[in-house]
This record gives structure tokens, C-alpha cells and sequence, in this order.
């Protein structure tokens, strides 16, 4: 048997979008490595989960009653327990925040090879994942030689699993080592609010790295003034305080889809382009060609912003800042 | 107490670069503090300005080359580091996450710190797995992506803010020991000041070898390894307007107005 085992991902009561593209990605892999695909969902309300999770090409799904949101202590027991029963020759998790949080830890504790954040993998003789480093600058192909492997599947990579399936539905029971939870969710936040909600604005002018400083931040201001737009940006900017994180998008910031989204000065990494993808109309301002933003825009300046922004200003009868 | 923070010399790739190999090639390179690690050090740095005596070690696994980052953590108030490297490591084309913890472990076996602190990834591989791998390789508690930290020196729990996606934050009490995993953002690194940067140069940087730390050369083996490395493909089909700034700023006004936007 060469059994794959997924295991879904929820919070505050809703399955993520991640947990029917792991079906998606660990069906092709069963397939290609012959055997069965097992989905766990843990915690919530698994009965109703496991029916959302019931796609086609999911064989069994695997529900565990223990607690209501994610802890990793908890997962890590269930997960290696479900593990060791089913004995899957890959360990399919997602690469997200609560993954990462418990997918080394369960991984180092069974003695498997961890490969993170895969956006493709090819099952042969060995089990190929590709994957980024450098920024996105570079794809890399590592290859893993061993019986029994964890992966974590990178979000938006592969098209989530929609056709209903007849899968086999199987509680699960694992007594949870109490001594071993040291760790307590004690409650949930949003981040954000302020005056401004940049997921209503149509019009988006967003600022990321290649802005420099703080005091040129004045110039892609005078940019949204000129235009009517609102202002947004990317994650550095936020980190260095300066704008507040309501202003964020991206993966740990906020989704949005205006009718037009120009991006000054951002390079287009992969937690900005989950936020912005949905846009209708992508316009890049940046210095560097090959930056991924210009995989994603629709039209492009490849020039200094400092020189474009001050003109597009003039263009449209505004006064650009002195910097 | 002692807090022992895990930074990581990483190279950033220059906009044009070209490959040699399973490698990019060395001139493409430059070397620096990898940005995760920068938060790590000023939040171990900020407790040990928290707390009478707190002693902030900083571990490192990397070549000599790489005492130049680490004195810049020491001239932010790191107060003495560990750099970890021999030919073993040397040799290890594809150090992953799995060896980096070991390594990692053995650090911790010997300096007995009450919290770890590492970056949430590194820049170049960015596996992003290391600070956890390295919390169940020692028994210590944990938890990733932190951006927001309460911690007396001395109690028994950290109280913490997860990052996770959507602009959601999760609470999360953690006993101690334990590993956190530093997100970006969560404070504001520090600059190393000129009296800073001077101190740093007689702080103590030990080198330690795999044997030292009572590893086998063994413990670089890995299942995983590196097959290709390359540029990918553009997937670009952006109109790109040309000519001089003041040329491209008009075509995209033009552009914008007949998107709708208007001054």
C-alpha cells in the first residue's frame, strides 16, 4: 500500500479553501504512487466537515473529536497516532501559518523528511518537489529518497477538489496525552479596522519596498489624492510602521479586488499576490523587469518610480511633494 | 535567565544574476542578516532590557564569513555568540531543516536557555521549518509566526500573538522552555550605534565543530537534496509602455482614464 494522508485545515468554524486543494494534490499523488487517499479533519464539528470533505477521489476521511480550533500540541499527538495506524507513505499538510506550526514537529517526531511550501511535486522513483528560494527569484528541484516523506502543499497551487465523492467516513479515537498540551489558545483577533476599509475602494494605489523611505511615502499619497484612489501596500511598509496594518494586503493582510490596483515599488511576492490577484485591472511600477509582480500586471513601467510617480502626477493636474 | 536567539547569514540575489550549477553564481551574492533573524535578536535584546539578569546568546550555523553578521547582532546587544561550522558542513551541499535542528538541538543541550528565538524562515531556502523541528528535537514548547510577545523575564509562560492569515491574530499562552518563531513587524530593529559596534569587537564569537558539540559527522546526512535550480519562466504578458518617464506617465494616464479613473 503506498496511501497518501491529508490532513484539512479549519478556523472558527469554516474548512479552508487549502484543505480541498490538498485532495486535489494528494489524489494525484495516490494515483501515482497506487494507493489510498486518507483525509483527518480534527476538532470542530467534524461530522459536518467530513460531509464538505466528501470529494471525489477521497477514499476515507478520518474525523477526530478534540477540542474547537487548532492546537498544535493536540494535532501533533492525533496526527502522528493517525499515522502510525495507517502507516501512509506521505504525510500531505498544508503550508500555512497553523501548518508550519505543527508539520516540523510531527515530521522530526516520526523521523520523515520535511519538504515545505511545494508548488509542484512529481511522483517517479523518487518523490520530486518543486519549489522557490531566493525571494522567487529561482525554482529549485529537491528530491527526496526515503520510504515515508511529510510535505506541505503552498495555497493557490492546485485547483481545489469540487465533484462530490463516496468516501468512507471513520471516527477516530485517540486518547490526548494532557501532560503534553503546554500550550492555550486563549482567544482571536482581527487586526485592523481604522478609518479606512481598502477592501471598498475601487481604485488602489499600493507602496512597497521600492519606496525607500518613510518620508517618500508623501509621493504615492499625493498619487491616491490626485487619482481619488485609496491608499494600500504591501508588508514591508507595515513592518516598518509606516502605515498601519488596515493598510496591509497580502496573505496576512487583506483580500481585495478593486477595478484597478497599481502597485509602486512591489516586487510581487507570493503573500502580496494572494491578496491582490483578484484584481481587475494590474498596473506595476517597478525598476526590476523580471520582478514576479509583472508575471501578474497587465501593464507595466519599468522605470524609477521616483521619475514615473512625480509625471503621472503632472499628467493627471496634481502637484507633486517636494521629496 | 538566558535566551538563546538563532540568527542566519543569508544572501540575497542581486535583480541580474546568473546560475552555476545547482548553485547562483558567487558574484550575485551578498551576504547579510537574514530579516526574520533581525526581529529575533531585537526581541531577545528588549527582554534582556527587561529583566535584571537576562543573558541573550546568539547561535549561528555558518562559515567564518559569516562572523561579520553576527558581530552586527552583537553590537545591538547581543552579549556573546556561537557559530557552528566544519568541513562536514562545509561539504553538505543541502543543509535542511531536519540537520540545521540537530545541529541546533546540540546548542541548546549545552547552553540550557529558558527560550529560543529564530526567525519565522529564512530569506534563501525559506523552508520555514527549522524553530519547530527544533523545539520537538529538544522537548521545549513552541510557537510559529509570532508578532506580538508579553514576556516577564522569569515567568514560567509567554503570552503571544500568532499571525495568521486574513489579518486574524490568535492568542496563544505557551509554557516555557520553549522555541518562538519571530515574525516581521513585531518591533522595530534597532540600529547598531558606533559605542555598539565598537563593543561588539571584543564580545566573544566561539566556534564550535559538529565533534564539539558531540554530533556525529552523520547528522548532515539528508534524504532530501537539491536536483535543479533555475530562473523561472517569465509568465509575463504585461503591456509595457516605453520612452522616457514623462512618456510612460502620459500613456499610463491614458490608460487610467480609460479605466475610469479619474483626477
Amino acid at each position: 500500500m503506498s496511501d497518501i494522508l491529508a490532513v484539512a485545515e479549519h478556523r472558527r468554524g469554516d474548512l479552508r479553501d487549502v484543505s480541498f486543494e490538498l485532495v486535489t494534490a494528494g489524489r494525484d499523488l495516490a494515483d501515482a504512487a497506487g494507493g489510498d487517499l486518507h483525509v483527518a479533519v480534527i476538532g470542530g464539528d467534524v461530522d459536518g466537515f467530513a460531509e464538505e470533505l466528501n470529494r471525489e477521489g477521497v477514499d476515507t476521511i478520518h474525523t477526530i473529536s478534540e477540542g474547537e480550533e487548532f492546537n498544535h500540541d493536540v494535532y501533533t499527538q492525533i496526527v502522528e497516532a493517525l499515522f502510525d495506524e495507517l502507516a501512509p507513505e506521505l504525510l500531505l499538510l498544508p503550508n500555512t501559518v497553523n501548518g508550519l506550526d505543527y508539520a516540523p514537529a510531527v515530521a522530526n517526531s516520526l523521523s520523515l523528511p520535511l519538504v515545505t511550501d511545494a508548488i509542484d511535486v512529481e511522483y517517479g522513483d523518487e518523490l520530486a518537489v518543486t519549489r522557490e528560494m531566493y525571494g522567487s527569484k529561482v525554482e529549485t528541484v529537491v528530491e527526496v529518497d526515503a520510504d515515508r516523506v511529510a510535505l506541505t502543499i503552498r495555497p493557490g497551487e492546485w485547483p481545489p477538489a469540487e465533484a462530490t465523492g463516496d468516501a468512507e467516513i471513520s471516527q477516530f479515537d485517540v486518547s490526548i496525552d494532557e501532560s503534553a498540551v503546554r500550550s492555550t489558545v486563549t482567544g482571536f483577533q482581527e487586526v485592523g479596522g481604522g478609518d479606512v476599509d481598502i477592501t471598498d475602494a475601487d481604485v488602489l494605489v499600493s507602496v512597497g519596498r521600492g519606496i525607500e523611505e518613510e518620508e517618500n511615502i508623501a509621493l504615492v499619497e499625493a498619487l491616491a489624492d490626485t487619482l481619488g484612489a485609496t491608499l494600500s501596500s504591501s508588508r514591508p511598509i507595515v513592518d516598518n510602521g509606516w502605515l498601519p496594518k488596515n493598510r496591509q494586503v497580502g496573505q496576512s493582510g487583506k483580500v481585495v479586488t478593486p477595478d484597478v490596483y497599481i502597485a509602486i515599488g512591489i516586487s510581487g511576492a507570493v503573500q502580496h499576490v494572494a491578496g491582490m490577484k483578484g484584481a481587475d485591472t494590474i498596473v506595476a511600477i517597478n525598476t526590476d523587469a523580471s520582478a514576479p509582480i509583472y508575471d501578474l500586471a497587465d501593464y507595466g513601467v519599468v522605470d524609477d518610480l521616483f521619475d514615473v510617480v512625480p509625471a503621472l502626477i503632472e499628467a493627471f493636474g496634481g502637484e507633486p511633494p517636494a521629496l | 535567565m538566558k535566551v538563546l536567539v538563532a540568527v542566519a547569514e543569508v544572501a540575497d540575489v542581486e535583480d541580474e544574476f546568473e546560475i552555476d550549477g545547482l548553485a547562483i553564481d558567487e558574484q550575485y551574492l551578498n551576504y547579510d542578516l537574514n530579516e526574520w533573524d533581525d526581529y529575533a535578536v531585537e526581541a531577545g535584546v528588549q527582554l534582556q532590557e527587561a529583566g535584571d539578569d537576562v543573558e541573550v546568546v546568539s547561535v549561528t550555523i555558518g562559515p567564518e564569513r559569516a562572523d561579520e553578521t553576527i558581530r552586527m547582532a552583537l553590537a545591538k546587544g547581543v552579549d556573546r555568540a556561537v557559530r557552528v561550522w566544519d568541513e562536514n558542513l562545509e561539504a553538505t551541499e543541502y543543509l535542511d531543516s531536519e540537520t540545521k535542528a540537530d545541529v541546533l538541538a546540540a546548542v541548546v543541550e549545552d547552553e540550557q536557555p529558558d527560550l529560543v528565538l529564530a526567525g519565522v524562515q529564512s530569506d534563501d531556502t525559506a523552508f520555514g521549518a527549522t524553530g519547530v523541528s527544533l523545539a520537538e528535537e529538544v522537548g521545549f514548547e513552541w510557537a510559529a509566526v509570532v508578532n506580538d510577545l508579553e514576556y516577564e523575564p522569569g515567568s514560567d509562560i509567554a503570552s503571544v500573538h500568532r499571525e495568521l492569515e486574513g489579518g486574524v491574530e490568535e492568542f496563544t499562552d505557551v509554557e516555557l522552555p520553549a522555541v518562538l518563531t519571530i515574525q516581521t513587524g513585531i518591533n522595530e530593529p534597532r540600529y547598531a550605534s558606533l559605542r555598539g559596534i565598537r563593543q561588539a569587537q571584543s564580545k566573544e564569537i566561539a566556534p564550535k565543530t559538529l565533534d564539539e558539540l558531540g554530533l556525529e559527522s552523520d547528522v548532515t546526512d539528508s534524504a532530501v537534496s537539491l536536483t535543479e535550480l533555475y530562473e523561472p519562466e517569465t509568465e509575463s504578458d504585461a503591456t509595457l509602455f516605453e520612452g522616457s518617464p514623462d512618456e510612460e506617465a502620459d500613456q499610463l494616464a491614458e490608460l487610467l482614464r480609460d479605466e475610469g479613473v479619474e483626477a
